[in-house]
């Protein structure tokens, strides 16, 4: 068993109103939950369980901003500094043929650098193995876990007490 | 309790579905053996991938003379099937990003195989200006890297760079957008399954467990990557028109160009995702999720862009009689009655004249006029490129170069080759992952946010016989 590993007692929800419902008197009675697991993103999720707004999309616009100014600025050091070149006439630095190019890396670093972080904020990776507490959570089932390692038998029966009065169809206890 | 709730919104998936019955029926395709149909298709398919590495090896072996091109049409076949590919990607971004941001809900029945579509008919697009280039060992040219001559960086003026970056930038977002929508169902297909095939969706879903915040990053994640690809689509498109119009031939040379090959991509990927999604929904049993609706919703695009198009090609023989300008006058009178008329009057024919059928609901709604319909939409924009290619250079500025071209067999074996390659990617894809974005689905199952799908729902009554009922009024008791 590896270090840091935990044990979790959970309860699945067979709806994700009763889960919302269940997320709200936890708050209220100052439970900790762990982790809320659900089968697709569920709306008004966020708010009941006081989960702050991602800020992935402002590392997006940074990220953005960066392929603009590598693109435009590779560009123009290109031909204006390194190696100048007369096409046709034209001039040297001709800023308008330079749009195509800086909006397509400004898309390509933006796309790109927001889906890196994504995944590595969220712990994911090929080859992470995923801890799943129970199989059905990504099928239909909507899951409240609690980190139940270093609890007291009082606690766990409170929180059993809890999973049952808010309608949780099963409670396990599973260490992953 | 009752809410007031819009009586427009009428159920997106058929059949009183529940999440589990979701999650089997989108699964259970990967699961199965491969039926006899599928079995078919991939042989045919696969014997046409065949032909067309056939037909690589032999452009390359022997030279780009080994096609029917000439001094005077020096662009033939081969660009032709590169931006006809190349717009049917097109359709698979509109559906998963302009939708997205236009909250069309429907387009999560379809989005997932509109998307691996794009991705698959940008690989088959990509192809062309390769191997076009004859020695294709030294395609890497097109990059500006370091070199050891100069370094001598590429022409950043031209279009043909552009296309280049915009061609390589439009498929590796659409395929981050694609793959990062497909991880969460890889997931529920991995928890489904054991033995060697756990492990590999193990692999492949990244870990994956579902936690809200995780769901929350994505829903960031996926609103951006909509947002950013949307002008991307448009972007891409543009940068293949302007492969034209940046040029001086009459007929090219034109400011039209831009939207007009926009609408035109958007119009003949429509009809190649009727054509997939026709055939998709019939073999894999999916006709409660990609239902009539969704084929009428595309069959009013089809109609919308359709008759965009046809508008366009009256602007520019309008533009050509008006400009004064003989040579512009010449081009499009030599576009309609010259000798590539057969073609001209195809495209008219197929493309104009053809999806004003659309506007009858009763067509609209018919599976086989759609799939009928879509196919000739697809030949009828396949025309259109030919056209705009093969007749405009085939007459250019000096009558003693005038001259003729019809493909060679390795021309006709590169463009039925890449129809293979499209149908072994896809065929693939069909038993590797869901084609309907489960998770996705799954929020948008319940038409009003007081909808309970419990164990209890029977005794709601939300199990029997709703087919129709727009809205579901009752809320579950805590």
């Amino acid at each position: 068993m590896a270090a840091d590993s935990k044990k979790v007692l959970y309860g699945l929800y067979n709806d994700e109103e009763d889960l919302k419902s269940a997320i709200g008197t936890a708050r209220k009675s100052h439970l900790d939950i762990m982790d809320v697991l659900t089968p697709f993103p569920v709306h008004g999720l966020d708010p009941i369980m006081g989960l702050k707004e991602s800020r992935l999309h402002y590392l997006g616009f940074i990220y953005g901003a960066i392929g603009a100014t590598f693109g435009f600025g590779f560009m123009s050091w290109a031909v204006v500094s390194d190696w100048p070149i007369l096409f046709g006439g034209k001039p040297y630095w001709p800023v308008p043929a330079y749009i195509p190019i800086t909006f397509e890396l400004t898309v390509l670093f933006a796309a790109w650098g927001m889906t890196l972080t994504f995944y590595t904020i969220c712990g994911m990776w090929p080859g992470v193995q995923a801890k799943v507490l129970d199989n059905r959570i990504t099928d239909d089932k909507f899951c409240i876990a609690f980190n139940v390692t270093e609890s007291a038998d009082s606690e766990v029966s409170a929180l059993q007490a809890f999973f049952s009065k808010t309608g949780a169809a099963e409670v396990h206890v599973k260490t992953i | 309790m009752s809410q007031p709730v819009a009586p427009v919104r009428h159920i997106l998936i058929e059949g009183n579905k529940s999440y589990h019955n979701i999650t089997e029926d989108l699964c259970s395709p990967t699961e199965k053996a491969p039926s006899r149909e599928w079995i078919l298709a991939f042989i045919i398919s696969a014997a046409l991938l065949g032909l067309y590495v056939f037909a690589v090896c032999w452009t390359v072996w022997k030279g780009i003379g080994s096609w029917n091109l000439n001094r005077t049409i020096n662009w033939g076949w081969d660009i032709t099937n590169f931006v006809w590919w190349i717009g049917i990607g097109h359709a698979g971004t509109l559906i998963s990003a302009i939708l997205l941001l236009f909250r069309q809900r429907w387009r999560t029945g379809v989005n997932r195989a509109a998307e691996a579509m794009t991705i698959f008919a940008v690989i088959c697009a990509g192809q062309f200006p390769i191997i076009h280039m004859g020695r294709v060992w030294l395609a890497f040219f097109i990059f500006p890297f370091p070199n050891t001559r100069g370094p001598l960086w590429a022409n950043f003026n031209s279009p043909l760079l552009w296309d280049v970056f915009a061609i390589s930038t439009y498929f590796s977002v659409s395929l981050l957008f694609w793959y990062t929508g497909l991880v969460p169902d890889l997931a529920t297909v991995r928890d489904r399954a054991s033995g060697f095939r756990r492990k590999m969706y193990d692999i492949f879903s990244f870990g994956w467990t579902g936690s809200a915040k995780h769901w929350q990053r994505w829903e960031s994640l996926s609103l951006v990557l909509a947002g950013i690809s949307t002008p991307l689509v448009l972007s891409v498109h543009t940068i293949v028109s302007f492969d034209f119009a940046t040029s001086v031939i009459p007929g090219w040379h034109t400011t039209i160009f831009p939207p007009y090959f926009v609408a035109g991509a958007i119009f003949s990927g429509f009809a190649m995702v009727q054509t997939l999604m026709v055939i998709t929904r019939k073999v894999l049993r999916l006709e409660e999720y990609i239902t009539i609706n969704h084929i009428e919703s595309m069959n009013k695009v089809i109609v919308l862009t359709g008759t965009i198009v046809g508008v366009a090609y009256l602007t520019e023989l309008f533009v050509a009689w008006y400009s004064g300008y003989i040579y512009e006058q010449f081009a499009f009178y030599n576009r309609v009655f010259g000798v590539y008329w057969w073609s001209y009057f195809g495209m008219m024919f197929c493309n104009v004249v053809s999806p004003q059928l659309f506007w009858s609901r009763k067509i609209r709604r018919s599976i086989w006029w759609t799939f009928f319909l879509s196919i000739i939409v697809n030949i009828g924009m396949w025309f259109e490129r030919f056209v705009i290619i093969a007749t405009t250079l085939a007459r250019d500025y000096l009558p003693s170069s005038w001259s003729y071209y019809s493909p060679s067999w390795v021309e006709i074996a590169l463009f039925a080759g890449t129809i293979g390659l499209f149908f072994v990617c896809y065929l693939i894809f069909t038993r590797v992952a869901p084609v309907v974005a489960i998770a996705e689905v799954k929020a948008i199952l319940k038409v009003a946010g007081d909808q309970y799908i419990g164990p209890n729902a029977k005794a709601h009554g939300h199990h029997g016989g709703h087919k129709s009922a727009p809205v579901k009024e009752d809320k579950h008791e805590d």
